[in-house]
């Protein structure tokens, strides 16, 4: 799985510079391991919500590359039919509620649906990504306030990648260690590196049990890297390349294919892995070439819900 | 290649025209000199014939409209051309129209002009800014358009009223709903007694009404008139009428003294041609011919068809002349050329019963002669009273033309060829 | 029917809509507990306890939030701000996230949600407490926007509100929580359809729409005016978005004038777009340019004398119906 968000993504930012991908594009090369590990922990029924860099997260939870592709390329066979674009994946089938493109405003619909869990008495727990960026505004305080005051089953996963757009941590917190800023709302904090996709995915595990357990919400900040710019449009230049060179070296997919031949796998049988994730990708990119334009009818119609039955 | 039509000035003096009917349809295939409209000038009713050969592509004007000439009215092209661009262009007010109209066209007409005809169309366009205008201005202030609320505009559509005859009583003269009411109420209004004050019925003048308008207050207005009377004895000319109207009976024709007299005005222009003359610019145009001018009523106006040649002409064939065009003046159906350039005029009130009166120049003639009625009167010859038959003439006359001796010298040879009918054949 | 206040009316909706529907729930500062800060919500923790009727911490862009992420998920959340005046820091989760995902989401989420609370100048409380909140919610599609000027309205278009499918802005009178009107009596079930308008007042001469507080002072005045021999229509929208302009239409028809008054301030906002429309709709109609009188384009001052210069007065309401009458 980490290795089709990889190509994918490298197929995306390939036909974005094509132009067939109009917009914003944020990719999610580098951070691979914590999509993987964070869909391993979670049920069907659990929800998840994360920001504009939302592709690895939707892949990882099963949305088929052919919806995501098509939804770039703005497609009606998009996963949102072409109206949402990079930013605004949507699988609600997978628990998967959305790519949000404000930053900090879908912290606080994460407490909501905790709170749906907690009022109805379902067994489903909430996870919500976001960027160590996002920690600074106000609506990441409204919601954590909120989710700690009323111990909502949810799971606040900071992907703390350094950098909020072109500003690093130090410029942007007097803080080293985020995690702490759980305490202030009265909620467990974690902590750890991410690149180890068998490390995230056993801390992770804890924080979800405890939601799933009624003990509340949990701050998770996980430590990671984005080997791209914020966006396409980002040179990245903020950043020296010796720095992304050495964290290059802490590459999840990479780790993960080491330790597999660690583990005595066959070579050729990773290769022909990656050779049949690379005929989906390609598959997916002919698909969403090949799909018709998103329509104006289903945008027409979509304004507004349709009433009745409520 | 497709061309606008415009409206093709029918006579020297139309200022404007109104389209009475369309002889050919959208569709329909025209050759040169086809009829395609009739268009009621100030003169008459004229043939508007095509200048092109080819088919009419659009029709821009609908029956009734008055517009003035080279007003863009049709497209006429080949079968099946694209005309948008030539619409545009109508409808931009730019379009140049073609035809023999646009190159008679001389002094006022202008680009502007037919501009300022197609503003009904546009000028809704610039209403609002006419609303904000701020300050007390009349309608006339607004370029002379009608200011109206969409209200009333509506109304006077569907109950065919003229909203120039309306009188406003908004802001800016606005005419609003309550002055269409009160107008529509008048117009429509049988007389309810109880001392209720009608308001006038106001009635938008014909083309040919403000024709006339313009030319007789240009006449008087320019014109310096003096009037010379004469009573004539009109027995020996009555008499000669009797005698011939016998020997016409064969041939079952008869002549009017009108028709002597005005052979008898002929053969005297002919004995004083100082009075046949016409004042142009700084010149004076003595005439070589005598046409007379007949002044014909007709029902909603008055038109001047002429007698050519009248001194050398036969009294029945004048009287034949004068019934044909009085005839076709009252169809309004006189070619233009008959009813333009004569030379004198004569005005004949006496059916009336009017003694006498003045009339008023027609110009570029320099005199009128207006005809009253016979009067019985008690004359005395050889010291008996006889009854007499007499008649008042009086000339109206261009003093820059004719000066009083000159006009008295031709009255007095009217009268004697008038009193002595065998004068005319010397 | 009965009378009831405004404010009872409101508390009968959800009272009734709470007790139909489990998915129904009340969150705000102040709703529980303290019975609502305006009292609107009195009784209504009582009734359903904590679990349903929730007090907040003062944090309109959490609890709003909070409210659209239950919607998205099958709750039927009523999120009670203290005064739309607080809305603004919630400006984002109403706009960004209520009145798009289900697009975003290619209609596969809907929002359910109402947001509701008093909305208007009260009585001295100065600038930043006296928005007409209308305008700024008008502008997005993908929301409603509903504001009742009568109890009868409040309660019927509330239940209404709570039962539709997409996110409300349901703005309502601060100044009116204490109006009483006629109301169904109880055990009457009465839903006002959102999208509208109703006839207030019927009258031949001119035609005047109106919702919220100047509801009453327009009125008055058309009570004023028909001493004078002017019979004023007067329509109430009620609801803002969508606008229903069927019955402005049918009636300037009849009056061929017509004078819209509102809180709002006068730049664009639902006062412009129903002006606007009716220019297009009735324009053959019209027997003189549209008007409006407008709360005046300023901020509102604090002071009592300047206040009420301010707000629509009867004044201005019947100075604006002679101009269009063109009478003196």
């Amino acid at each position: 799985m980490m290795m089709v968000i990889r190509r994918f993504e490298e197929e995306a930012a390939r036909h974005y510079a094509k132009g067939n991908i109009g917009g914003f594009l944020h990719l999610y090369i580098g951070q691979e391991a914590i999509a993987v590990a964070a869909t391993e922990v979670l049920e069907d029924r659990d929800y998840i919500f994360q920001t504009y860099r939302d592709h690895g997260i939707a892949l990882a939870r099963g949305m088929p590359a052919n919806a995501a592709m098509a939804e770039l390329f703005g497609k009606d066979t998009g996963c949102s039919r072409g109206l949402g674009g990079s930013m605004h994946f949507f699988d609600v089938e997978r628990g998967f509620l959305g790519g949000w493109g404000i930053v900090g405003g879908h912290l606080a619909l994460a407490a909501g649906t905790a709170f749906k869990s907690k009022y109805a008495g379902e067994d489903r727990v909430t996870m919500c990504f976001f960027g160590e960026g996002s920690t600074n505004i106000g609506g990441f305080h409204e919601a954590m306030s909120l989710a700690g005051l009323w111990k909502l089953p949810v799971v606040f996963v900071c992907e703390n990648n350094q950098y909020a757009m072109g500003t690093p941590l130090e410029r942007t917190s007097p803080l080293k260690d985020l995690s702490i800023k759980a305490k202030g709302y009265g909620m467990v904090g974690d902590r750890f590196e991410g690149h180890d996709v068998e490390v995230v995915q056993e801390r992770i595990a804890e924080a979800v049990a405890r939601a799933r357990a009624g003990d509340g919400p949990t701050f998770v900040e996980i430590q990671t890297y984005r080997f791209r710019g914020h966006s396409m449009s980002d040179p990245a230049k903020y950043r020296s390349r010796t720095e992304l060179e050495q964290r290059k070296q802490q590459d999840p997919v990479a780790l993960v294919r080491e330790r597999l031949l660690g583990l005595g796998v066959d070579e050729n049988a990773l290769d022909d892995i990656d050779l049949e994730v690379d005929e989906e990708i390609d598959a997916a990119v002919r698909f969403a070439d090949e799909s018709a334009p998103a329509r104006e009818e289903v945008m027409m119609s979509t304004v507004l819900a349709p009433e009745g039955d409520s | 290649m497709a061309k606008i039509i415009g409206l093709p000035k029918l006579s020297p003096t139309m200022e404007e025209g109104t389209l009475v009917a369309w002889t050919k349809k959208e569709g329909d295939e025209v050759d040169v000199d086809d009829l395609l409209a009739e268009v009621e000038t100030d003169k008459a009713t004229m043939e508007f014939r095509s200048f092109d050969r080819g088919v009419l592509l659009k029709i821009l004007v609908r029956e009734g409209e008055t517009l003035e000439p080279n007003v863009p009215v049709a497209i006429i092209g080949k079968a099946g051309e694209d005309i948008t661009d030539l619409l545009a262009e109508v409808a931009a007010g730019t379009g140049a129209a073609t035809g023999a109209a646009a190159g008679a066209a001389t002094e006022s007409e202008s680009a502007t002009e037919s501009v300022a005809a197609t503003e009904s169309v546009a000028g809704t366009a610039a209403e609002s800014t006419a609303e904000a205008a701020a300050g007390e201005a009349t309608a006339r202030e607004f370029g002379g358009r009608v200011i109206s609320s969409p209200l009333v505009r509506r109304l006077a559509r569907e109950k065919s009223i003229d909203l120039g005859a309306v009188q406003g009583s908004g802001p800016h003269g606005r005419i609003v709903k309550r002055d269409i009411e009160s107008y529509a109420n008048g117009v429509g209004a049988v007389h309810a007694g109880g001392g209720e004050r009608l308001p006038p019925r106001v009635v938008k003048a014909s083309s040919m009404r403000r024709t006339i308008a313009r030319r007789l207050t240009e006449s008087t207005q320019t014109i310096p008139h003096y009037y010379l009377t004469i009573d004539v004895d009109i027995a020996p000319l009555a008499d000669a009428r009797k005698a011939m109207n016998a020997e016409l009976e064969a041939v079952g024709k008869k002549v009017s003294l009108n028709d002597l007299i005005i052979k008898a005005a002929a053969v005297a222009l002919r004995r004083v041609p100082a009075v046949n003359a016409s004042w142009i610019g700084k010149e004076i145009h003595y005439h070589q011919v005598v046409d007379i001018s007949i002044a014909v009523a007709i029902d909603d106006g008055l038109m001047t068809p002429v007698v050519r040649d009248a001194d050398r002409k036969g009294v029945a064939q004048i009287a034949q002349e004068v019934h044909d065009l009085a005839a076709r003046a009252r169809d309004k159906k006189l070619e233009l050329e008959e009813m333009t350039n004569g030379t004198f005029s004569i005005s004949n009130l006496g059916m009336f019963g009017i003694e006498e009166f003045t009339a008023v120049i027609n110009p570029p003639e320099a005199a009128i002669l207006a005809v009253g009625t016979i009067r019985n009167e008690p004359v005395v010859e050889d010291g008996t009273f006889l009854t007499g038959r007499r008649m008042r003439f009086t000339m109206s006359c261009d003093h820059r033309v004719i000066d009083g001796a000159t006009g008295a010298k031709f009255m007095a040879a009217f009268k004697r060829i008038v009193e002595s009918p065998l004068n005319m054949l010397l | 029917m009965r009378k009831l206040r405004y404010r009872e009316a409101l508390r009968e909706a959800m009272f009734e809509e709470m007790e139909r529907d489990d998915r129904v729930f009340l969150m705000g500062e102040e709703v529980g507990h303290y019975q609502g800060a305006y009292k609107v919500s009195e009784g209504l923790l009582d009734k359903y306890g904590e679990r349903r009727v929730i007090d907040t911490p003062i944090a309109e862009a959490g609890f709003a939030g909070v409210g659209i992420g239950a919607a998205m998920v099958g709750l039927r959340p009523i999120i009670e701000f203290m005064t739309w005046n607080f809305s603004f820091v919630a400006f984002d989760q109403i706009i960004s996230n209520a009145a798009k995902v289900h697009q975003m989401s290619a209609g596969e989420i809907q929002v359910p949600i109402v947001f509701r609370g008093p909305n208007g100048a009260a009585k001295q409380v100065s600038s930043q407490h006296s928005h007409s909140a209308a305008p700024f919610y008008t502008h997005i599609p993908g929301l409603y926007v509903v504001q009742p000027s009568t109890a009868r309205d409040a309660k019927g278009l509330l239940k209404s509100a709570i039962r539709s499918n997409n996110p409300v802005v349901f703005l309502e009178g601060e100044t009116l929580y204490g109006v009483a009107g006629e109301v169904p009596d109880e055990g009457v079930e009465e839903l006002i359809p959102i999208g509208e308008s109703r006839l207030a007042r019927a009258g031949a001469d001119c035609t005047i729409v109106t919702w919220g507080r100047p509801y009453y002072t327009v009125l008055a005045a058309a009570e004023k005016l028909a001493a004078q021999g002017i019979e004023c229509e007067v329509i109430d929208p009620r609801t803002l978005r969508p606008l229903d302009t069927a019955l402005m239409v049918q009636s300037l028809k009849k009056t061929n004038r017509c004078v819209v008054v509102h809180e709002h301030w006068p730049y664009g906002g639902p006062g412009a777009e129903i002006v606007d429309r009716l220019q297009r709709e009735a324009f053959d109609y019209l027997d003189a340019p549209l008007e409006r009188v407008t709360g005046l384009d300023v901020p509102m001052p604090y002071a009592l004398n300047l206040e009420d210069t301010v707000l629509p007065t009867e004044e201005r309401v019947i100075d604006a119906v002679k101009r269009v009458s063109y009478a003196k």
